[in-house]
């Protein structure tokens, strides 16, 4: 007890210093909180994806449709339960920045395979029976002010042209998890105009959506779904929810990659602040670690001196800025809604903080310690200031 | 009188450990700083240099990228009639009708299923190679029209599994044999596969082309090219210049990398102003006794003021430097990721520009700067008598 009440008076012996120390350690804490909540964003759609799903696309790439018709085959292999499928539309609301992802689905199947998606039995019956009807994500609404019966404007940059939608449902996500800034419209709306204007485009799906009776089957079932198309003009890919959307991510890992390199940087940078200020703390008490040495104190007592002030130090930074990394990511992810729909600070973010805080005091704390070890009571004594 | 800067740099070599831990601490601020510019920059200059000032890209109007587009054959024979097109050797029209799509090839060295990316095939044409001078063949030769053999970019043969000379690729149950690798510099095109259109649009059951690259009779008749390429009632498709179409695709990414890069070095400065003012405070305390001497010798208080923010800038330089000359090895390193905008691999050069340089000496003053003020105000208010008491 007494020492834990000489290291505190020890760390607040210069206030201005300690303080400045302190609040240098919160910043960093904080931003090393935020870079790995955005990586966890980033990384949010594999989190959120189900390993009891999976996609089936061209195997050639993305970009690539299906035929319609595998709709009935992929049904009659042993293990799925539902099928729906969808595309990518890629229409942009009046300009490009206010981007969000938009997709036409096949209804229905889809409300089966993702029951995550929560919608009011009103809403969804309104929408099923709207072809040209859309459900958007309660915050996507929000983003643009979009009520129940509004028509909403699309411009189409695979599918050309301007596209009317109106609003019939607004979804909430089962937890909060879940992207709620999605928009969703009927595959035959978009099929029925493609018949009309490009034939050639029409009866063509981006993605099959699958749902499986046991996750287990999981990889026999996409074998199957592979090889009934195997050696046809549209040959497939099947894999996990997971798979699917951890591929996405690895095709930008170059920047989280970079992200997660600076979030160390930053830790090193607040390292090399703070054992700035323990070097000088121990020069200026050089003369007071002489006098413990005279009377009696060994190297192990002014090694937990200078590490628990160390200690003492990077800690009550720490605590300040996890806790000031809430409110920081709740005004963050606010205001970055767009980009990362998912922002919320995970556990894992916590107990890295601490485990940063430790290895920045532990860092700091060593080349003073050895200093004041081995500096000789008659020298330590002599030197003044 | 001023105090002679030797002053100021001997107090920084005098505390060599408290010195180097403040530059070490701004170097590192500096060193992110530069990077995240340096990608920003290399991306944009990458794409930049993929398009020439006298090339025009015609695409279908309202498709943001070539993948996108798509265009009837009649249509491209009306836009090959224009007389703006230019006529080259033996009088055929310099204009070239390709087809762009991405096909989803597996990384090398990554090991995981996952780790696929997007890669651009690029169907050409024989125009297509004068048109773009950029282009070289460096090992093996150039496919033959007509026949399922590609040519690959330098960077998409070192980056993925499988495109080596004489490796194979299978797409639209063919096999396609790699017969050639080419470099295209510090462009896109490095990042791409190249083959006969027809046969790239036959295997992937396409009939429309992605898009129209022709070379301007003249650089100046652009814009008469483009209005009559865009008001043609029997055209939907839309005109611009090479340079520009390329500049506009890295425009999404640029931004996102350099409003990253400032937001982040924002926060970290605090870190190390926070550095650079503990240090220049305990400096001042230090010398309380030397400062009470100085203002006694008769130096005036604007002179201790700019001695102390001479040694806080010293500092801020020396870590400005520092965080320079490591940044300046980035250059040695490519990047290849997905662009968001295009959707596609492309491979890019941190670059280092002398913009770059001045903002991070500029940005690592001004925390040195910062970072002294207030110490250094704290300096020159001392009162002569207290500060020769006090040591």
């Amino acid at each position: 007890m007494i020492l834990l009440k000489i290291l505190f008076r020890n760390a607040f012996r210069n206030r201005l210093r300690s303080g400045l120390t302190i609040l240098g350690i919160t910043v960093a804490i904080l931003a090393f909180g935020l870079l790995r909540t955005v990586i966890d964003a980033w990384y949010s759609g594999v989190e959120a994806a189900s390993a009891s799903r999976l996609v089936t696309r061209n195997a050639i790439s993305i970009i690539f449709p299906l035929p319609l018709a595998y709709n009935e085959k992929i049904r009659q292999i042993e293990g799925v339960k539902h099928v729906s499928y969808g595309n990518w539309f890629g229409g942009i609301y009046i300009d490009e920045k206010n981007f969000f992802a938009n997709f036409c689905v096949e209804p229905r199947t889809y409300m089966e395979i993702y029951p995550e998606f929560v919608l009011t039995p009103p809403e969804k019956k309104a929408f099923l029976a709207d072809r040209k009807g859309f459900i958007a994500g309660r915050k996507l609404a929000a983003r643009f002010g979009w009520k129940i019966g509004d028509t909403v404007t699309l411009r189409g940059t695979i599918y050309p042209g301007n596209w009317d939608f109106v609003l019939r449902g607004l979804y909430r996500g089962r937890d909060e998890t879940i992207d709620e800034t999605q928009f969703l419209f009927h595959w035959d709306y978009l099929n029925e105009t493609m018949k009309k204007v490009s034939p050639r485009r029409a009866d063509q799906v981006g993605f099959y959506m699958i749902s499986i009776t046991r996750p287990d089957l999981a990889p026999d079932v996409a074998i199957a779904i592979d090889m009934a198309f195997k050696n046809s003009l549209a040959e497939t890919l099947t894999e996990t929810e997971k798979a699917f959307n951890q591929g996405f991510i690895a095709m930008s890992g170059a920047i989280v990659t970079a992200i997660q390199m600076v979030s160390f940087v930053v830790i090193l940078i607040i390292m090399a602040v703070v054992a700035n200020t323990m070097a000088m703390t121990t020069r200026e008490r050089i003369g007071d670690y002489a006098i413990m040495k005279t009377l009696g104190f060994g190297a192990g007592a002014i090694a937990v001196m200078i590490f628990g002030e160390s200690f003492v130090i990077a800690l009550t930074g720490t605590l300040t800025g996890m806790l000031l990394t809430y409110p920081a990511a709740a005004a963050f992810g606010h205001s970055l809604s767009n980009y990362f729909p998912i922002f919320l600070v995970s556990d894992v973010t916590l107990w890295l903080d601490l485990a940063a805080a430790l290895l920045i005091a532990f860092c700091a704390g060593v080349i003073p310690t050895r200093h004041a070890i081995r500096v000789r009571i008659a020298d330590g004594l002599r030197r003044i200031g | 009188m001023a105090v002679p800067l030797s002053y100021s740099m001997r107090n920084l070599w005098k505390r060599r450990l408290t010195t180097g831990l403040t530059v070490a601490g701004m170097a590192l601020v500096v060193f992110v700083f530069a990077a995240v510019l340096m990608m920003a920059e290399g991306l944009q200059k990458t794409l930049v240099e993929t398009g020439s000032y006298d090339n025009v890209v015609v695409f279908r109007k309202g498709s943001s990228s070539e993948v996108m587009s798509g265009i009837e054959r009649q249509q491209t024979s009306i836009v090959e009639m224009l007389p703006q097109v230019a006529i080259g050797p033996g009088g055929r029209r310099l204009l070239a009708k390709e087809a762009v799509v991405l096909i989803s090839l597996p990384k090398r060295g990554a090991g995981k299923a996952s780790s696929h990316s997007n890669v651009v095939v690029r169907g050409v044409q024989e125009n297509s190679l004068p048109l773009r001078p950029q282009v070289k063949l460096v090992s093996g030769r150039l496919f033959r029209m007509g026949s399922s053999e590609v040519i690959v970019g330098n960077s998409i043969a070192k980056g993925f599994e499988g495109v080596g000379l004489q490796g194979t690729l299978n797409w639209g149950q063919r096999r396609w044999t790699v017969v050639g690798i080419f470099d295209a510099g510090n462009t896109g095109f490095s990042s791409e596969i190249w083959g006969d259109v027809d046969q790239v649009m036959q295997a992937f059951r396409r009939p429309v082309y992605s898009s129209l690259v022709f070379k301007l009779r003249d650089p100046n008749v652009f814009d008469t090219a483009k209005t009559a390429i865009e008001t043609d009632p029997r055209l939907t498709l839309e005109a611009k210049r090479e340079t520009r179409y390329y500049l506009d695709q890295s425009e999404m990414m640029a931004k996102f990398l350099r409003i990253l890069g400032m937001s982040l070095t924002v926060i970290f400065s605090i870190g190390a102003i926070i550095g650079a003012m503990i240090t220049m405070y305990t400096a001042v305390a230090n010398r309380i006794g030397e400062i009470g001497t100085m203002r006694a010798l008769g130096f005036r208080r604007r002179s201790i003021l700019a001695a102390f923010l001479a040694e806080s800038l010293l500092l801020g330089s020396l870590g400005g430097a520092a965080g320079l000359f490591f940044a300046s090895f980035m250059q040695f390193i490519t990047v290849s990721t997905v662009n968001f905008q295009t959707f596609s691999e492309l491979a890019f050069k941190f670059t280092l520009t002398v913009p770059i340089v001045l903002q991070a000496m500029a940005f690592s003053l001004v925390m040195g700067l910062i970072g002294g003020v207030l110490p250094a105000l704290r300096a020159s208010r001392m009162k002569i008598v207290e500060a020769l008491r006090a040591s």
